[in-house]
């Protein structure tokens, strides 16, 4: 199908109202086309607006619990976190927590799944990409759909461990997708995390991560 | 454009963890992101009757409504991490998997669709906040709909509350598959319109640029 058709459909499927072949082909066509997934947020919005429009009804209260107990059980299941690690990186941003906070999150979960054996790519947390690092600490940062930086602004990589930023190169975004190679190297345990600062980079980040890595 | 929308007062990590109430819903899933389940009885206790509400509204059945709104929040908990907040608000996104597993349940459940909904408990309990919020926005989404042409309105709530595809409408309604797909995204597409310009709040479509 033609973008115009495919467009025609995010309506429908805001409303979960596609039927299946066209839900498929809506989904992989919106994985490249910035037009139709704002497209596709913005009627999802509208389309929660319609839950607004029902009256609210209190659940029954054992489902509170139920629910809570499910998530227990299933947290129970997985190791415990590494504190050790998660608390310094935490401190790093600690003035813009609430921001940090997805990634971090993510990092904690993470931790839990972690093995010992050292990953060579991890998953951005806030963009689309991936951190690659090779088993001697270079690491080289590969992210998709970053718009350009503004005049007199540019991202800046940081390679953060033990409550320590380390500037890790500049970069301008913009291009599709953009892969930077990082200046300084990537312990274990490490997150990468990406600012925007006032050209041409700091020595400190002044601001919550736009992003993170997953750690390594 | 994918980067996270930074709130402008972030709280102290301190407040974050021991008041969960100040916190909005998108720090809310970050926390449920790593694992605290507090958190997610904090936007179960925000979210919970509306999702019940919605659910019920569309499987007509307080057991199978249930069974949505615990789905639900179990994908809530064990997708947070994937959830961006670039690309809408986290009750939006929650609400969404209420109506999808409803939508779904409902297409397996066929001869149910259609059956008078069975009588609903009144509202209890004094009005909070939250309730009067929720009041007001309802009016708003209401007369929005009302100002829709009936086709284009008959469309997006059959497709929304009744879980039919735009196949299953155009067999149900007798009209071809092409004048329901354009009254569907017409009919949408113009409430986007009047709530837009109702609107008290910014839709975050309108912000998916951040402020830097």
């Amino acid at each position: 199908m033609e973008h115009d058709d495919l467009r025609a459909l995010t309506a429908a499927y805001a409303l979960d109202g596609l039927d299946p072949d066209e839900e498929r082909a809506l989904e992989e066509h919106v994985r490249h086309c910035a037009e139709c997934r704002a497209d596709l947020a913005s009627f999802r919005e509208t389309a929660v607006a319609l839950a607004t429009d029902v009256e609210p009804v209190p659940p029954p209260p054992h489902l509170r619990e139920q629910i809570l107990q499910t998530v227990r059980a299933e947290r129970a299941t997985v190791v415990p976190l590494r504190r050790r690690l998660a608390l310094p990186v935490a401190a790093a941003f600690a003035a813009a927590a609430c921001a940090a906070a997805v990634g971090l999150g993510v990092w904690a979960v993470s931790l839990s799944h972690r093995l010992d054996a050292r990953p060579q790519a991890v998953q951005l947390v806030g963009a689309q990409g991936r951190l690659v690092v090779t088993p001697s600490g270079e690491g080289t940062l590969v992210v998709s759909g970053l718009r350009p930086a503004p005049t007199g602004k540019t991202y800046e990589a940081w390679v953060i461990r033990g409550g320590q930023a380390t500037p890790a190169g500049t970069f301008h975004g913009g291009s599709g997708r953009t892969a930077v190679a990082l200046t300084a190297p990537i312990p274990d345990g490490a997150v990468v995390g990406v600012t925007l600062e006032r050209a041409p980079g700091a020595s400190q980040p002044s601001q919550a991560p736009l992003f993170t890595s997953q750690p390594v | 454009m994918a980067v996270l929308a930074l709130p402008a007062r972030p709280p102290g990590r301190i407040q974050m963890r021991r008041d969960l109430a100040h916190l909005s819903d998108e720090a809310l899933v970050a926390l449920v992101a790593r694992g605290d389940d507090r958190a997610l009885a904090e936007l179960y206790d925000r979210l919970g009757r509306v999702a019940y509400g919605l659910a019920l509204r569309i499987v007509r059945d307080r057991a199978l409504a249930e069974d949505v709104v615990q789905d639900a929040f179990l994908a809530v908990w064990r997708s947070a991490s994937r959830f961006l907040a670039e690309r809408g608000r986290a009750r939006t996104w929650v609400l969404m998997l209420v109506h999808r597993r409803a939508v779904d349940l409902v297409r397996r459940e066929e001869p149910r669709r259609g059956e008078p909904l069975e009588s609903v408990p009144a509202e209890t309990g004094e009005a909070t906040e939250d309730e009067a919020w929720l009041r007001l926005e309802r009016e708003r989404v209401h007369s929005a709909l009302r100002r829709l042409p009936d086709p284009q309105r008959e469309a997006i709530e059959l497709a929304y509350f009744g879980g039919f595809t735009q196949s299953e409408l155009a067999e149900r309604l007798g009209e071809p598959l092409g004048t329901i797909k354009s009254r569907m995204f017409a009919g949408l597409a113009r409430l986007r319109e009047l709530l837009e310009d109702t609107g008290v709040e910014e839709g975050p479509w309108s912000t998916t640029t951040s402020e830097h």
